[in-house]
């Protein structure tokens, strides 16, 4: 439904987004992580096509970006971070203002301006000035405008920002009845958000892809099953990377062994386990007894709490060195 | 052209949903009517000595009312655009909403042609205020109609200009006042450089004067229909909508 190739934006002195892919499917809810400034927004904004990508290119149901923009347009509902209503206007009168504007016909408008008004629980307030809501009502005004036009691909931009918990599980269970009809993308920087609401999460830090899977995956992490990241030497030189990693697989409890760039003829491995199995002893055995070194054996759970931590703190330390770089001066 | 329509009455609405529609009614229906109050006020004077003296002089309200009342018009106009432009893009810049339109299926033209003739809309409406005016004049008088409805079509064209003008400025910057202020300037220079150049016709001087927005009004209000300033008049908000389209395509890429 999305498509998503090296897509990289650039604004006159920053990178916002660095060349990003990624794909989704139909009727999956996608979440995207980030800290703030990660360059969520601008991914969207390029998704809707308010923003054009710098370079690198972007599909939203079989339509380019830059090349189909209108026909994109047609098919995406879109809730920026701030819900833009127009305060001075009632709650119907602009619902039918935006069906109007996204091309609905003329004797169905009436109809789904309802039926949206009903599902996102606002029918009680249509003839009331959207200026005079509050801010889970407004909230709930946006969600309906991007609806309205039954469209392909939703686009939501923190969705639950700045609401407070009961309104923030009546939006979630909102967007999770939509998931099916429609492909999801929604953003946040509250990881339980993710949790609750969606399939699969696309993680981006500073601009880059930092990690993309389900939730179900990242979650195991979480709980109970374990990450091992191992390094593994040979005593006289020349491993054969397949060999171990065949051997790895063959200990019990393992359920995924991963290779990842060694360095200076070390071999490094991640290895997840089962739910509840503990495979660090056994993995040990394993490696001496095939008479390799085992240079390190260390346990790498990531929670996604974890995760989005060495994220900020990924930022912290580039703002600490740039900061260190200008005393230095 | 539906999409046209669709976003032209959003804004009327707003418009007239807020007070500044009838504000500017009012002020001008005020202005308006100070001055043709003194007009007339001159023409019945003068007409009252011609008789006394004897003399018969000519008198003629197209020329010694409504024409001196048209002039008073386009100038008045040149306040009243920026309080109708000032809003046009630079608030939804502000409160997000361009981000509903620039997302919606509809083109730039399309938003800027619709809010272009939704202050169009409002302008003609403003004007109309001197209808009332103009009405006295027929129910106690006969002027010519025709003059009349040549500087009506005069002051549209010369507040389209503006107001394309003013729908640019208003693309630039997300504060209303900042709008409304650098487009009343541009006004004010624009009216003032038919005043600087009026007598000069050296050098520069008659480039300037023909750019001077107001200089072309004065055929209008002779009541005279010149192509060549209904050509300048056209191709001035021609101009004015196209910068407005190049600045809302920048905004894409810088915003």
């Amino acid at each position: 439904m999305i498509k998503v190739e090296g897509l990289t934006k650039r604004y006159a002195r920053t990178v916002a987004v660095d060349n990003i892919s990624f794909e989704v499917e139909k009727g999956q809810i996608v979440g995207f992580l980030g800290p703030n400034g990660a360059g969520k927004t601008t991914t969207m904004r390029v998704l809707t096509c308010f923003l054009p990508p710098t370079s690198g290119s972007a599909n939203v149901a079989g339509f380019d970006v830059l090349e189909n923009p209108l026909e994109v347009k047609k098919r995406i509902g879109y809730l920026p971070e701030t819900p833009p209503l127009y305060t001075e206007m009632e709650v119907a009168e602009y619902l039918t203002f935006v069906g109007r504007l996204k091309g609905i016909a003329a004797g169905d408008i009436a109809r789904r301006v309802n039926e949206v008004a009903e599902r996102c629980a606002i029918a009680d307030v249509k003839t009331k000035l959207i200026g005079k809501l509050s801010k889970g009502y407004r909230q709930r005004v946006g969600l309906a405008q991007a609806i309205i036009h039954n469209p392909d691909v939703l686009i939501l931009d923190e969705p639950t920002s700045g609401l407070d918990p009961k309104q923030i599980i009546e939006t979630r269970e909102l967007i999770r009845s939509l998931a099916g009809d429609h492909t999801i993308i929604l953003s946040t920087h509250i990881l339980s958000e993710v949790e609750h609401s969606c399939e699969r999460v696309i993680i981006i830090s500073q601009g880059k892809l930092v990690a993309i899977d389900s939730v179900a995956n990242l979650t195991n992490r979480l709980r109970g099953s374990e990450a091992v990241a191992l390094e593994v030497e040979s005593p006289n030189g020349g491993l054969n990377p397949a060999e171990v990693q065949q051997r790895l697989e063959q200990v019990s409890g393992v359920s995924r062994v991963l290779a990842k760039e060694g360095r200076n003829g070390r071999l490094s491995f991640e290895v997840e386990s089962l739910q509840g199995r503990h495979i660090r002893p056994e993995l040990a055995r394993a490696v001496v007894g095939a008479g390799w070194n085992l240079n390190e054996l260390r346990p790498v759970g990531l929670s996604l709490e974890d995760i989005f931590l060495q994220l900020t703190a990924a930022e912290k330390k580039d703002a600490a060195a740039i900061a260190g770089k200008g005393e230095n001066q | 052209m539906s999409h046209i329509w669709i976003i032209c009455r959003r804004e009327l609405k707003s418009y007239f949903a807020s007070p500044i529609a009838y504000l500017l009614m009012a002020f001008f229906g005020l202005i308006f009517g100070f001055g043709f109050f003194t007009a007339t006020r001159d023409f019945v004077r003068f007409s009252f000595q011609a008789q006394m003296m004897g003399r018969s002089m000519p008198m003629n309200v197209n020329e010694q009312v409504i024409r001196p009342l048209l002039g008073f018009a386009s100038t008045v106009a040149l306040f009243l655009v920026p309080m109708i432009t000032m809003r046009l893009f630079a608030e939804e810049k502000k409160t997000g909403t361009i981000e509903l339109l620039m997302t919606s299926p509809v083109s730039d033209l399309q938003i800027i042609l619709g809010k272009w003739l939704a202050s169009m809309w409002l302008y003609a409406c403003i004007l109309a205020m001197s209808a009332i005016n103009v009405a006295l004049l027929f129910a106690f008088g006969k002027p010519d109609w025709k003059p009349i409805l040549v500087g009506y079509l005069g002051l549209l064209l010369q507040g389209g200009c503006l107001l394309s003008i003013g729908a640019f400025i208003s693309t630039t910057t997300k504060n209303q006042i900042i709008s409304g202020g650098v487009t009343f300037f541009v006004c004010l220079l624009l009216w003032l450089l038919s005043w600087f150049t009026a007598f000069d016709t050296t050098g520069a001087a008659p480039v300037i004067n023909y750019l001077s927005i107001v200089t072309h009004f004065e055929n209008f209000g002779k009541g005279v229909l010149d192509s060549k300033d209904v050509i300048f008049y056209l191709s001035m908000i021609f101009f004015g909508l196209f910068i407005t389209a190049r600045s809302m395509e920048s905004l894409r890429w810088r915003a």
